[in-house]
């Protein structure tokens, strides 16, 4: 029973068949026809590519790109300057200096906040690391600078979105 | 007499203008469909659509330092790219692109032996490559033209059985003999059909395949562009080229391509003939562009397939390349001139 071979009966018509997939699988000409076929394809089919000055991406929803300061309904900055951002923050790019809140419903508020973008990876911990929903990634990605000192976002920056 | 020589200033005219019309066109065609078929979009900023992105790139390479090389050959160094772009351009002479309009035809030769004439000439164009890569004084560039015209030999041997098999089936070398005879056959009478013997079908079909696949190889074409393969030469023959030279193999290579495509559309696809539609009957100025027309659609479809094949298939091994040569095109093209010779005369007769 182990040292049965196995065997499959292939009936006469197949085994011609074979015999002339065999042949033009050598000629290579039906495997280029269909590397032909998909190519035209691929030339009719619209192409992926933006004509970026004039069309601009949609970003999907919780893209991650540059950040802002949110501000509550009376116009305040959310921000208490807990430095829970700063403390997640893996780049170590949030430098926050605070001072006493001029409010009585909070002890500190950010005299500055700074974000070096250069430092920036973009992974939104500080996001998810804040407790009152005051840091925020936007759908912003177009990030030019001609300095580096321009790179190096401070509250006024953050807060004017 | 007068007549006559402004006819053929008419018909240098035309066919100049094919020539030097449709090769900058193919520039941006091969970078236009390269970007299609990749998902891209391709140049598309000069002009309407990227018409103009030629005009752009030569005037690019025009102004462009010359160099050439300190111990290169310097006259054959110039010569190369002469060789490589003036013979093709020849070959379209005998090519009859349309109806004749009365007693004048439209073609700018209308020589006995054209074909041979097309031939000689368009094996001329490998002389400049392999000048322009030993004289460039660069192994890269020697290896490319070695490679050159080492295909060229391989490949020719094939084509010439394919023209052979034309001559059979025509009886004729002379082109406007062997599109004339296409016509009066009809659609089914064109020489990729056998040319009106229903028994040359398949050796039709066969030879122009092959026909095909040899012209893609002389002309230096993807699947088989071996001589420039920048993966493993560099650029091959045209490394130490730069500027307008350079402009001129490119341009060479597209001469080439628009002649072996005129060629072909004369050897198997009918000439100017329009399936269907008896154009012989009216040699007037209507029926010759309408035969111009077919001429061209049948050119430029081929021209494009030229494109598609480029941006699909990878380059052969070189081995491969010569074994494909002598071993399978040698043996189905000598295969297929015996068989037509059988074929026919079964179906002619023994005398013709």
């Amino acid at each position: 029973m182990e040292n049965q071979v196995a065997t499959v009966n292939v009936p006469g018509p197949l085994k011609a068949r074979s015999f002339i997939v065999r042949l033009l699988t050598k000629l290579y000409l039906p495997n280029i026809f269909a590397g032909l076929v998909k190519t035209f394809e691929w030339m009719v089919r619209p192409s992926a590519t933006l004509e970026y000055p004039e069309v601009k991406r949609v970003t999907r929803k919780g893209y991650r790109g540059e950040h802002r300061l949110k501000k509550d309904d009376q116009g305040r900055m959310k921000c208490v300057a807990c430095f829970m951002c700063a403390t997640a923050c893996p780049a170590e790019c949030i430098e926050i200096t605070a001072g006493p809140s001029p409010w009585p419903d909070r002890d500190k508020v950010p005299v500055q906040f700074r974000i070096d973008m250069l430092k920036c990876i973009y992974c939104g911990m500080c996001e998810e690391a804040c407790p009152c929903d005051a840091i925020e990634l936007t759908e912003t990605y177009t990030q030019v600078a001609t300095t580096r000192e321009e790179k190096i976002y401070d509250i006024q920056r953050l807060l004017s979105y | 007499m007068i007549w006559e020589l402004l006819w053929l200033c008419f018909t240098m005219f035309m066919a100049i203008s094919i020539i030097m019309g449709i090769a900058p066109m193919l520039i941006i065609a091969e970078r236009r469909v390269s970007a299609w078929i990749q998902g891209r979009k391709g140049p598309n900023r000069v002009g309407p659509q990227g018409l103009m992105q030629p005009l752009a790139d030569i005037t690019k390479l025009i102004f462009k330092e010359e160099i050439i090389p300190e111990n290169a050959d310097k006259y054959l160094f110039i010569a190369g790219p002469l060789l490589v772009f003036c013979p093709p351009a020849l070959g379209f002479a005998v090519i009859p692109f349309g109806n004749a309009i009365g007693e004048y035809k439209l073609q700018v030769a209308n020589l006995p032996i054209g074909i041979l004439f097309a031939w000689a000439v368009l094996s001329v164009g490998v002389y400049g490559i392999t000048l322009g890569g030993w004289a460039s004084n660069n192994k890269y560039s020697l290896l490319g033209s070695l490679r050159a015209s080492a295909q060229l030999i391989s490949y020719e041997l094939s084509l010439g059985l394919g023209i052979l098999l034309i001559v059979m089936m025509t009886e004729s070398i002379d082109p406007q003999q062997i599109v004339w005879n296409q016509v009066h056959q009809g659609f089914f009478g064109w020489n990729i059909f056998g040319g009106g013997n229903p028994l040359a079908l398949p050796c039709g079909i066969v030879g122009f395949t092959m026909f095909f696949i040899c012209a893609l190889a002389e002309n230096n074409r993807v699947p088989f562009d071996l001589a420039e393969c920048e993966a493993e030469l560099v650029g091959g023959y045209h490394t130490e080229y730069s500027s307008m030279k350079f402009a001129m193999f490119l341009l060479g290579e597209y001469v080439a391509m628009i002649t072996m495509c005129g060629l072909i559309v004369t050897l198997f696809l009918g000439g100017w003939d329009i399936p269907f539609i008896h154009l012989e009957e009216q040699p007037t100025v209507f029926g010759a562009i309408l035969s111009f027309g077919a001429f061209m659609t049948k050119m430029l479809v081929l021209l494009f397939s030229y494109l598609w094949i480029r941006w699909t298939l990878p380059r052969f091994r070189y081995d491969q390349l010569m074994g494909l040569g002598w071993k399978v095109f040698l043996p189905i093209s000598l295969t297929n001139v015996v068989v037509l010779a059988i074929v026919g005369i079964l179906w002619k007769g023994p005398i013709g």
